[in-house]
């Protein structure tokens, strides 16, 4: 009998050290399992010698038993504010994030996973390499719990207050993502390689199969990217609670995030050329942080989250209005001879901004307009390529964390150009007062005084 | 040293410069691949008996180091910093100018690093990194005892200006 008996039902007493689900090894090494036990089997067919089966054994038997130790030695709990994470066998390894700077929380459900009732807590912070806090895995029940609680510590809120209640935003129709999903890059190159070689197999099969084993990689990796965009739209649900914005999607692998207040580093409205007749337009926001963990390492990351895959402008004004409701939008365009640099963009580029936040408008086909809380930005960057130098115009960047968003304000007239970063910077400045660390506003009253 | 011309350079009245052994360094570094290539191209044309040819392309490899020389002259030149009250500003460039502001509150942190050849000469290259990937500043050619002290001072700097995401 534990102290976590005499909790209501579905309460976690995160104080006290905790293991993770029993039957997480079988998730974390099962994806590895499935290919081996293929191979494995297929020895089996095809040889009769027991020697070489009995060192396949021995290896999956290994791999088990590395999954069953790694299950063993690992225990986390909440520390004050930090959750601790101990694991390891040999090279013990103590992990403390600090949950005041959790960028996110993810709850993850991968298929196997979801077979068995299983879920994984997923921290994200803005730390730039990959090992952000991971529960894998816990009872789905469990992980709803640890992840309000989680959120409940990283808002300040004692750890045993009720989850906060949830007011739906938005929900995805179904039948205007699979056309968003159809209407997409990645799914055309997929359909105009697949039709290209069906129609060559009508008339040289041998041609048609070079093609498509020397394809099949590339054909792969698209179909992949064609299915997360689909997966992460299925059903996505977005609502707003007090502790953030609440994300759950997912056809197979289901994913439940919640984005903290003010974490959002930029916002980015993309309408690409084919959506225009529908008026579809997809809104993403960006979050500070990238996460590496084991399955995502060969596709990349995914910096941004998209939270309406494809709506109509009003959905996404209306989501805008939630997550940045001071917005500039008195968009002004830059100098008339900024056509001869980018005679594609010209009619898109426009830039304004107030003391809240800056917006960019842009793109050459897909228009994409971004917004960046000036709070967020991290630097700014003003270039002048040769053509601009010839028209007296020049670009400045302005960084938000991450990798993938960068608003630039293309092609100003220099002399507005460098007033823009000089007026900016000074916003910028002032906008960021707020989050100034208060340890750090005294050292640096120490700093003035000394 | 230089007066200040080019992009963004009004907004700030003092620039300081790499240290001019990055101009000697570069020197250096244009010599040595123009004597590696005369001796890869002209050696061999020379040795083979076509001491015509050899010239030619003796001259043309001369006289494309001599230009290359100039222009990593120029563009050590056109490194430039500043360190202003709240950001750094880095300036640099040639055929696409560049100006960076990093406010000190956003620096995530600093490095110092440099390689075998700028540590031949005393000279060290200082980063600075942000939360964003974009962001891109960074200072070559200091030298070492100066780019520690930078990178101290900023490190001091960023603490007490440092801001949460």
């Amino acid at each position: 009998v534990t102290e976590a008996d005499a909790l209501p039902a579905g309460e976690v007493d995160v104080g006290t050290w905790h293991r993770l689900h029993p039957l997480s090894p079988v998730v974390r090494t099962g994806r590895a399992l499935i290919p081996l036990a293929g191979v494995l089997l297929l020895r089996l067919a095809g040889s009769n010698d027991h020697r070489n089966y009995l060192w396949d054994l021995g290896v999956v038997g290994l791999v088990a038993l590395a999954g069953v130790v790694a299950w063993l030695v690992t225990r986390w709990r909440v520390e004050g504010t930090t959750l601790r994470i101990e694991s390891g066998l040999l090279r013990r390894d103590s992990q403390r994030v600090p949950l005041t700077q959790v960028q996110a929380v993810d709850v993850i459900r991968p298929g196997i996973a979801r077979a068995l009732g299983l879920a994984e807590v997923r921290l994200r912070t803005a730390a730039s390499s990959g090992k952000a806090g991971r529960l894998a895995y816990l009872r789905v029940a469990e992980a709803e719990q640890v992840r309000a609680q989680l959120l409940a510590i990283a808002h300040g809120v004692t750890a045993d207050a009720p989850a906060p209640p949830e007011w739906p935003l938005y929900i995805q129709p179904g039948g205007r993502l699979l056309g968003s999903v159809v209407l997409s890059r990645p799914f055309g190159v997929l359909a105009a390689l697949g039709v290209a070689i069906l129609v060559t197999d009508a008339f040289a099969p041998a041609v048609a199969g070079g093609i498509l084993s020397a394809s099949l990689a590339y054909l792969l990796a698209i179909a992949t990217v064609v299915w997360r965009r689909f997966n992460a739209g299925w059903r996505l649900r977005v609502g707003e609670a007090a502790d953030g914005l609440r994300l759950r999607s997912g056809a197979l692998e289901t994913t439940a995030e919640t984005i903290p207040r003010g974490r959002v580093q930029a916002l980015v409205l993309t309408r690409p050329l084919v959506w225009r007749p529908f008026g579809w337009v997809r809104l993403q926001l960006d979050v500070a942080g990238t996460v590496k963990s084991r399955e995502e390492r060969q596709s990349g990351t995914r910096p941004l989250r998209t939270v309406v895959p494809a709506g109509n402008a009003e959905v996404a004004v209306g989501l805008l209005d939630r997550v940045l409701p001071d917005r500039p939008d008195q968009l002004r365009p830059p100098p008339a001879r900024a056509r001869w640099k980018t005679p594609l963009r010209y009619h898109w580029l426009g830039v304004d901004w107030n003391p809240t936040a800056l917006v960019v408008t842009g793109g050459r086909i897909t228009h994409r307009t971004v917004w960046v809380p000036l709070a967020k930005v991290q630097s700014l960057r003003l270039s002048q390529g040769p053509v601009q130098r010839r028209l007296r115009l020049a670009t400045v960047h302005v960084d938000a964390a991450g990798r993938r968003v960068t608003a630039s304000v293309r092609d100003r007239d220099v002399d507005e150009a460098q007033q823009l970063l000089r007026e900016l910077a000074e916003a910028c400045r002032q906008a960021r007062q707020p989050l100034v660390r208060p340890h750090a506003a005294a050292q640096r009253e120490d700093a003035r005084s000394g | 040293v230089n007066a200040p011309t080019g992009l963004g350079a009004d907004l700030a009245q003092e620039w300081m410069h790499p240290s001019p052994k990055l101009g000697t360094l570069r020197h250096a570094e244009a010599a040595a691949v123009t004597v590696l290539l005369l001796l890869a191209v002209c050696l061999p044309l020379f040795l083979t008996g076509n001491p015509g040819p050899a010239a030619i392309a003796a001259a043309a490899i001369v006289v494309c180091g001599v230009v290359a020389d100039v222009l990593l002259q120029r563009r050590v030149r056109a490194w430039a910093f500043c360190e202003r009250n709240e950001d750094l500003l880095v300036r640099r460039g040639l055929l696409v100018r560049r100006l960076s502001l990093v406010p000190y509150g956003r620096m995530q942190f600093v490095d110092v690093s440099s390689g075998p050849l700028e540590r031949a000469v005393g000279l060290a290259t200082l980063r600075l990194h942000t939360a964003a990937a974009t962001s891109d500043a960074r200072i070559p050619g200091l030298p070492r005892a100066e780019a520690e002290r930078l990178r101290d001072q900023l490190s001091t700097l960023g603490s007490a200006q440092a801001a949460g995401l």
